[in-house]
């Protein structure tokens, strides 16, 4: 297991999630056995970009598919949680679909609110990214590897973002509802569902009527992006994990006279600061986080 | 198709509201419209400019217009044609709020 490594061990063994504490205090797990089942998520991109905090956001895209490539096992798929695009360009989406289209695996794509500015934002993101059988404003399910998986939309509802709206938590609700609680729950959505900064509107504001239809499951994963960054959250059996973007870092909420926003860190240093998410949900499951800096 | 024609017709013929004399300007900085409140003339124009390392939009909260995205140094300009307050936000960061209030030109 590389130093660095962000681990987490979940066992998804029907009664809860468990986790494995090593002697040091830091919670680790055995490499999964290839073949298992896993998914990456990226998160973040940005393409359009163009500021001192990176200048390049479609290298560092290509850098983190060039990785995911590379893994000795591909995944099932691959999730993208949203901010694919900086500004809604029919252009940006372009690019990046010209380098996301290089991934080996299939994939999927939620959008953040960057992808879904302007009148024609979420119609383009629609055209480009989104699953011809979601629902709504394109929030969908579908079971893979003995896993439910919730992909969730929690922007573009009237002016905000982090609010998922009626429409979705009352579908929510209906697709849940016959689901026997021992059943694995992976939840996607691009703002995080609990409240990691709600003042610089990492929230969702609605999300805790969501998450009580979760409550029940004996093992739900929500991952998100939208923060740049690594926060790790447990509510219950609910454990909750934001991603590090490809594009550039954010400040640490609390921080001193920090603001949200592409945070420009040391030349250099970028890509330890970027990376992607490898989760294995069979056997001895894990969640691996990797820096661009790694690969 | 008749119908079509007779709209692009009818829009190629309708006159593009007057440009105004050149207005003020809002500045988005620190993620803050600046000023918040802006008083200006009907008909005046209001230029929107992006100081931010980051993505904004000056969107009316009825979406009655809207710069869309702005990157860093990108500026948009609106006219006000109708006299009132005019509430407007930044979809990136729904925290952003300002108001243009139009008065009339007499």
């Amino acid at each position: 297991m590389r130093r660095g490594d962000f681990v987490r061990h979940v066992a998804w063994t029907g009664a809860g999630i468990a986790w494995v504490l090593g002697p040091d205090g830091v919670l680790r797990a055995a490499d999964a056995a290839p073949g298992q089942f896993s998914f990456v998520q990226i998160s973040d991109s940005h393409i359009g970009y163009m500021g001192p905090a990176n200048t390049d956001v479609r290298a560092t895209l290509q850098d983190a598919v060039t990785a995911i490539n590379a893994l000795p096992v591909q995944p099932a798929f691959v999730i993208h949680t949203g901010d694919v695009s900086h500004l809604s360009k029919q252009t940006e989406f372009d690019d990046a679909r010209q380098i996301l289209s290089t991934l080996r695996a299939p994939l999927l794509t939620i959008p953040g609110e960057h992808d879904v500015i302007g009148a024609e934002g979420p119609k383009r993101f629609a055209a480009m990214f989104a699953r011809k059988d979601a629902a709504g404003r394109g929030w969908s399910s579908w079971d893979q590897g003995g896993v439910h998986f919730v992909a969730l939309i929690n922007v573009g509802e009237g002016e905000t973002m982090g609010q998922l709206g009626d429409e979705q938590i009352t579908w929510l609700e209906h697709d849940l509802a016959g689901r026997k609680p021992e059943t694995p729950i992976v939840v996607f959505g691009h703002v995080p569902l609990f409240a990691v900064a709600p003042e610089w509107g990492w929230t969702t504001k609605d999300g805790t009527r969501a998450l009580a239809t979760l409550r029940r499951f004996a093992a739900v994963t929500v991952l998100n992006g939208h923060i740049h960054q690594i926060v790790e959250h447990r509510e219950g059996a609910i454990r909750f994990a934001t991603a590090r973007a490809t594009a550039w870092p954010q400040a640490a909420p609390g921080t001193a006279g920090a603001k949200p926003g592409p945070l420009a860190v040391a030349p250099g240093s970028l890509l330890g600061v970027l990376g992607y998410r490898t989760v294995e949900l069979a056997g001895t499951p894990v969640w691996h986080d990797r820096t661009l800096a790694e690969t | 198709m008749k119908t079509l024609i007779a709209a692009a017709l009818l829009a190629a013929a309708t006159p593009s509201p007057a440009p105004g004399p050149a207005g003020p300007t809002v500045h988005i900085r620190d993620d803050r419209f600046v000023p918040a409140t802006l008083t200006v003339r009907v008909g005046e124009s209001v230029t929107f400019v992006n100081d931010d390392d980051d993505a904004h939009t000056a969107t009316a909260d009825d979406n009655a217009w809207d710069s869309e995205g702005l990157n860093q140094g990108q500026r948009w300009t609106h006219v006000f044609g109708t006299a009132g307050n005019v509430a407007y936000h930044c979809t990136v960061h729904p925290t952003m709020h300002g108001t243009i209030v139009v008065r009339s030109a007499s």
